[in-house]
């Protein structure tokens, strides 16, 4: 069996970085897989501008992003094996890998977990009516129009006002489609602010809160779609369905960190983020194992990526370094007003630790706390909050040596 | 008269608020530098970065994207749209090739590399 120090499962941006930051603390047997013919990931697809103003100071595209990551992997000789598919990975590190060369397996003195996530689909959605050609999950559209060249359909309806609906839907409109409407089931957009102006107010785009798709018409291809009101549960309001003609639906849904086989490990889930139990390094419940980017908490910035697979890389070089020192732990756990926080477990060691979160509702002024027991660790306020903006509370690492009650985090609206 | 607008230089999204007439702007809200620019040109002569894909004549697998290097005025997205769909291009490509030096103000660059 072929023996690495560091095998990273996932050849995008999560998983570059992490390789880089890895190599760069001095292991120097790191390998990257890839299922696809190419790293990049997603990026590969995102055509638009956007990203990379926080974490390389200026506006790349996604293909741009990815590029700058794969020439510093490249410039390191870390080998990226494309076209290559992790089965399974056992909690001894040990990884079954479909390639070119045939089944393989690894024995890794540490992983690195960067599968990324998928998109919520039709089936997982239950809309009823027939099933006709032309429903796509916004992402397969992107993929089509934008690496294959196909335009999806002439007349679309998006459901879902998450950030890759919105794009689809100015995508569409530039490619000379017409987008009747976004729906979005909750009462405020999951999308950044940015992408509804330049996405939908831009070009006229109605975006419909509280309104869900009800049912889907056609036979061979899509025809139309009810839409309807939904009230405060979510539950379609009956005498408010109202009929749009079209011949595309795009699903802008949710994304679902792609967790088969971090499952199948045995590793620790978080029921609310979908992927793994971390530490503040990003290692799950299984030592040696890691995880970062969207396979561990959906990201609303690839920036946000790159930088949470900095801290798994250069954890993971310490583990296999064998330079890692933990005391004793504390959990970190949301409380009221806050949906999910990572890391959910915190190692003491003296040092400052980032936990970032989300608010659970949109929410005005607002106080961010973290508490263990009566002692305040750490305190931020923000004028607004909202489910789709990660937020960032430093602990410091002084006031966690004295911590001896596990955390809560709060948000007090003011 | 005064009027909000969301920038959309960075995902922080600022409202900012915007007094006054074309000549005489007063701008408050921004967070940084770029908001304050962004407002002015928002009030003033709207543009924005576009992006796309376009096909290559001698490769049949993959499609080439491209961007404006600069934001184009508004009014001319959809012009800029045709006319870069209407030209012929071929590989090899570069990332950052400077595809069409000047496109209503702006130059249009290729984002990826097609070899």
């Amino acid at each position: 069996m072929e023996k690495h120090r560091i095998v990273v499962v996932g050849g995008g941006p999560a998983g570059m970085a992490a390789a880089v930051a890895a190599y760069d603390m001095g292991v120097r047997d790191v390998v990257i897989l890839d299922r696809e013919e190419a790293p990049g990931g997603i990026l590969r697809q995102c055509i638009h501008n956007g990203f990379g103003l926080h974490k390389l100071g200026e506006e790349l595209t996604g293909p741009e992003y990815a590029a700058v990551y794969e020439k510093m992997v490249r410039e390191r000789n870390i080998p990226i094996l494309t076209q290559s598919t992790v089965l399974q990975i056992t909690p001894e590190k040990e990884v079954t890998v479909t390639s070119p060369k045939g089944l393989v397996k690894y024995q890794a003195d540490a992983v690195i977990l960067a599968m990324g996530c998928r998109e919520r689909s039709r089936g997982a959605l239950n809309i009823s009516g027939t099933r006709p050609a032309g429903i796509y999950s916004a992402g397969t559209a992107q993929k089509l129009m934008n690496c294959d060249g196909y335009l999806v359909g002439k007349r679309a309806v998006i459901l879902g006002s998450g950030d890759i609906g919105l794009i689809m839907a100015r995508r569409m409109t530039l490619q000379g489609a017409k987008v009747e409407a976004v729906c979005e089931l909750l009462p405020y957009s999951g999308g950044l602010i940015r992408n509804i102006v330049q996405c939908l107010e831009d070009y006229s785009i109605p975006l419909y809160l509280s309104t869900t798709v009800t049912e889907i018409h056609g036979k061979e291809r899509l025809e139309g779609v009810t839409v309807s009101q939904v009230d405060e549960n979510r539950k379609p309001i009956p005498g408010t369905e109202r009929y749009i003609s079209c011949d595309t639906l795009l699903l802008s849904c949710g994304l679902i960190p792609e967790n088969e086989l971090t499952r199948s490990a045995g590793i620790e889930m978080d029921r609310i983020t979908g992927g793994p139990v971390v530490d503040q390094n990003r290692q799950t419940n299984t030592e040696g194992i890691f995880a970062c980017g969207n396979v561990l908490q959906v990201h609303d910035l690839v920036d946000y990526v790159s930088d949470e697979a900095e801290i798994a890389g250069q954890a993971a070089a310490r583990y296999v370094m064998n330079s890692c020192t933990a005391e004793a732990s504390l959990n970190v756990m949301p409380g009221s007003g806050i949906r999910y926080t990572v890391p959910q477990r915190i190692e003491k060691n003296g040092e400052d630790v980032a936990v970032y979160f989300r608010v659970k509702n949109p929410v005005g002024k607002v106080r961010f706390r973290a508490l263990s027991g009566d002692v305040e660790l750490s305190t931020a306020t923000r004028l607004r909050a909202a489910p789709g903006e990660m937020e960032k509370l430093i602990l410091k690492g002084e006031k966690l040596q004295n911590a001896t009650d596990d955390i809560v985090l709060l948000a007090e609206e003011l | 008269m005064e009027k909000y607008l969301t920038c959309i230089v960075c995902p922080r999204g600022c409202m900012i608020s915007v007094k006054g007439e074309k000549e005489d702007l007063s701008v408050s809200g921004f967070a940084c530098a770029r908001g304050k620019e962004y407002a002015i040109s928002e009030c003033t002569h709207p543009c924005r970065t576009i992006t796309a894909v376009v096909r290559i004549q001698n490769r049949e697998d993959t499609m080439l994207s491209i961007k404006s290097a600069a934001p184009v005025p508004k009014e001319d997205i959809f012009r800029w749209m045709e006319k870069v769909q209407s030209c012929v291009w071929n590989a090899p490509v570069q990332m950052g090739e400077v595809l069409i030096s000047d496109l209503f103000g702006s130059a249009v660059v290729a984002t990826k590399t097609v070899v």
